[in-house]
């Protein structure tokens, strides 16, 4: 007798041990070629006919920065299912101690080889500052929140430029001590260097200058992020982060420490932007508090949660997908289509399609992709596993899963286990009604009842 | 004059209340600009909480229907070529009704967005509803940009700035009364729907638990429906008071009034229609108080670090959320 549905343990897509070693040769096998190709593209790009809508390398370079800033992101959203709307924030922080420690504002040039770890940890240290007073916090109170810290950071650097701090009669800062440089920003920041001397000169300089060296910092610092999370994703931390996300308080009976874990969410989050922050401000050699808004924020999550929250390759593909389209597909496809839709506008003379250019529709377009890849794909586009399962499972334990709690989900497995039992101790020989069948089974209806509900 | 200096002053024994008892008038002044202020945050705050207790989704769409409301109140000011010199019978009759038609248009844009974006999405976890409503909002925005193009349109000013009535030292103007006059009534209005009549308990039992009002043959559906029609016509309501208070609309007033609105919800308790008023005066007070005395550049810093401090000590608002336990 066929049993109704399969349990939840046997769900498809759930990572086996036995049967992954093909499937991540095949992985590593496609990473390394990614890799070869993303290496040769500042020497090849130029071969790629124009009529293609090819990146080009400092295009290439922000999408690869993006998504370093999405696998941090995903640690926060993804991994500890924490929503944070103000991730922009963190960056700011990597961004201005570049800034502060390599630049002519303080005098100081620090190597950006230290700067970078300063950054890092600065941007970490703020993550457990800013995340401490949001672990009382809820979902949504949180986000609001974590927004909140997001408009307020970027607003101290633009404001802070003639600090004048006089308590009780002593001048203790000031007057007028220019600390972020104000709206203007900090300009000119140290790029990195290494002492390698070679057909670009004494010493080989990763700025915007130097396009192809930059590109290749940045795809260290993604594949050195990459290999990070997933160690991270892994561990025992990374499980922690993962249990939290599913049940806070199943979590914590279950002996994890959910302050220390969230608030280690925050700063291991932060610190990829820290990352990030200290690549930005020395391959720009300058920051500006402009570049850092909500829609900063807003970008990386939507990189996530199109990518396919904690997912790692999801979210990198969500950071490439998103950036690539804003940045060379809808500029490409605007020269084709801007043209046209003049004209015909200047012909039937409707005023708007007078002007019309197809980037001015970007986030128009934005919005109803988004809109339709939740209805549609609320996974991503490559979910992990377990969220994928989750979101498309089969049988009713996985229905209940939708939406609802975990519990009525684990509540209907156990429901689905013990009337598969009661039908398969049941079916077999049609036992006659009335006969003390299924004696494992508490609380069993009359046989014939069960029987006929299950086959 | 900054915020550190400001603290600064604190320490040193400088208060705000001695600046504002040493000189009534501005004080009063900063006072009523902030309560004028606070009582527009009000009914675009309540859009967010009414939507917020009963499908706990962030309505990010909201502040730009609101916005929706600035473009609609432009076109029709412009469209019934209204102009400073025109009559004031004439212009307060035409205000009116444009105010109704803005009203049911927004209030049929936000149930229309409810209806396409958030409604099959209905089952599916809140992050996924939470980015819908971020794609509409960017839809909002973009079609506001082709509209009324990347700069702030002006209006003509047409409510006159004259003193109506003097309460000591604080002049009263029309203007500011006209604010008053429109959202006061929405707000009581809407109370008024909320607690008493039939639709208005759907939508308290739906907001507590959804599934039972279903079962006890509320049509939840439409109830969820109606939540977001009075929530648009709010913030239409809430756009056609901007957009003449401050003789401007603009594609990105969504995002800043939006996310005051949506903080003073989350301060006075969400899902809390007292709170959320409460905290829409609130922080209107607050903000004015900010730009009178210390730094407009500071207002956001402001703003936010009460928010943060009120949710430390009171992770759920200062009224508390109105809601059953463990939903």
């Amino acid at each position: 007798m066929a049993v109704v549905t399969s349990p939840v343990g046997a769900r498809r897509g759930f990572p086996n041990p036995f049967r992954d070693v093909a499937a991540s040769r095949r992985q590593r096998t496609i990473l390394v070629v990614l890799l070869v190709l993303a290496i040769g593209y500042p020497f090849f790009y130029q071969a790629i006919p124009d009529v293609l809508p090819r990146p080009s390398v400092n295009n290439l370079i922000v999408m690869v920065y993006y998504a370093i800033l999405a696998l941090g992101l995903n640690i926060v959203v993804g991994f500890a299912g924490l929503l944070d709307l103000g991730y922009v924030a963190f960056y700011v922080f990597g961004a201005y101690s570049t800034a502060f420690l390599a630049s002519p504002i303080f005098g100081l040039h620090v190597s950006w080889w230290l700067v970078i770890v300063v950054a890092v940890a600065v941007a970490a240290t703020a993550g457990i500052l800013l995340g401490a007073p949001t672990l009382r916090l809820r979902g949504d109170y949180l986000a609001i929140v974590t927004l909140g810290f997001g408009e307020i950071v970027p607003q101290l650097v633009r404001n802070l430029d003639k600090v004048n701090i006089n308590i009780l009669g002593v001048q203790v800062i000031g007057p007028d001590f220019n600390l972020t440089g104000g709206p203007l920003g900090i300009n000119p920041i140290d790029a990195p260097t290494l002492p390698i001397p070679g057909p670009w000169g004494r010493e080989l300089v990763f700025s915007n200058g130097n396009p192809a060296g930059s590109l290749y910092l940045a795809m260290g610092l993604l594949v050195l992020s990459f290999f990070v999370c997933r160690r991270l994703r892994d561990s025992r931390l990374g499980r922690a982060w993962m249990a939290i996300r599913e049940d806070e308080t199943a979590a914590a009976s279950m002996g994890i420490n959910t302050v220390t874990t969230k608030l280690l969410a925050f700063a291991l989050g932060a610190s990829f932007s820290g990352l990030v922050g200290a690549f930005v401000g020395a391959y720009q050699t300058a920051v500006f508090p402009e570049s850092f808004n909500f829609s900063v924020s807003i970008s990386i999550l939507i990189m996530v949660i199109l990518g396919g929250m904690g997912s790692l390759r999801g979210v990198i593909v969500g950071a490439f997908v998103m950036t690539y389209v804003s940045q060379t597909l809808l500029p490409f496809l605007g020269g084709f289509i801007d043209g046209p839709v003049q004209s015909f506008g200047k012909q039937t003379g409707v005023g708007f399609l007078e002007n019309f250019t197809l980037v001015a529709y970007n986030f128009l377009i934005f919005g109803v992709i988004l809109a339709l890849l939740m209805i549609f794909r609320p996974e991503g586009l490559l979910p992990a596993a377990a969220r994928k399962a989750e979101l498309h499972g089969e049988g009713v334990a996985a229905e209940a899963t939708f939406g609802t709690d975990t519990s009525v989900a684990d509540a209907a497995t156990e429901f689905e286990e013990q009337i598969g039992g009661i039908a398969e101790a049941e079916g077999p020989g049609a036992s006659p009604p009335g006969a003390p069948g299924a004696p494992g089974a508490p609380g069993a209806p009359a046989g014939e009842e069960t029987a006929g509900g299950a086959s | 004059m900054d915020i550190l200096s400001w603290i600064a002053d604190i320490i040193n024994g400088v208060p705000i209340l001695g600046q504002c008892l040493n000189d009534l008038g501005a004080c009063g002044d900063a006072l009523k600009i902030g309560l004028f202020n606070g009582l527009i945050i009000a009914l675009i705050a309540i859009g967010y909480t009414l939507v917020y207790g009963i499908l706990q989704l962030i309505n990010f769409a909201n502040g730009d229907v609101f916005m929706i409301g600035t473009l609609l109140t432009f076109v029709g000011v412009s469209a019934l070529g209204l102009t400073e010199g025109s009559a004031p019978t004439i212009v307060f009759v035409s205000l009116l009704g444009l105010l109704v038609v803005i009203m049911i248009v927004t209030a049929s844009l936000n149930a229309s967005i409810e209806r396409l974006a958030y409604r099959p999405l209905r089952n599916a976890p809140t992050l996924a509803t939470l980015i819908s409503a971020i794609g509409m909002s960017f839809v909002l925005q973009n079609v506001g940009q082709v509209i009324l193009g990347p700069a702030p349109k002006s209006l003509p000013r047409l409510l006159s700035n004259q003193t109506v009535f003097s309460l000591g030292v604080v002049d009263f103007r029309f203007n500011e009364l006209f604010v008053a006059l429109i959202t006061v009534p929405l707000l009581i209005a809407l109370a008024w729907f909320v607690q008493n009549t039939r639709q208005g308990k759907a939508m308290r039992a739906t907001a507590q638990d959804r599934e039972a009002a279903g079962l006890m043959g509320i049509n939840v559906n439409r109830t969820i429906s109606v939540t977001f029609l009075l929530a648009g016509a709010l913030a239409g309501g809430a756009g056609l008071v901007v957009a003449l208070f401050f003789g401007q609309a603009w594609w990105f007033f969504g995002f800043p009034f939006g996310l005051l609105a949506f903080t003073a919800a989350v301060l006075g308790g969400i899902g809390n229609l007292t709170g959320a008023a409460l905290g829409g005066v609130m922080l209107g007070l607050v903000r004015a108080l900010n730009e009178r005395y210390v730094d407009p550049r500071w207002t956001d810093v402001v703003v936010f670090s009460i928010l943060i401090i009120v949710l430390v000590v009171r992770p759920s608002g200062i009224l508390g959320e109105k809601r059953t336990e463990g939903s």
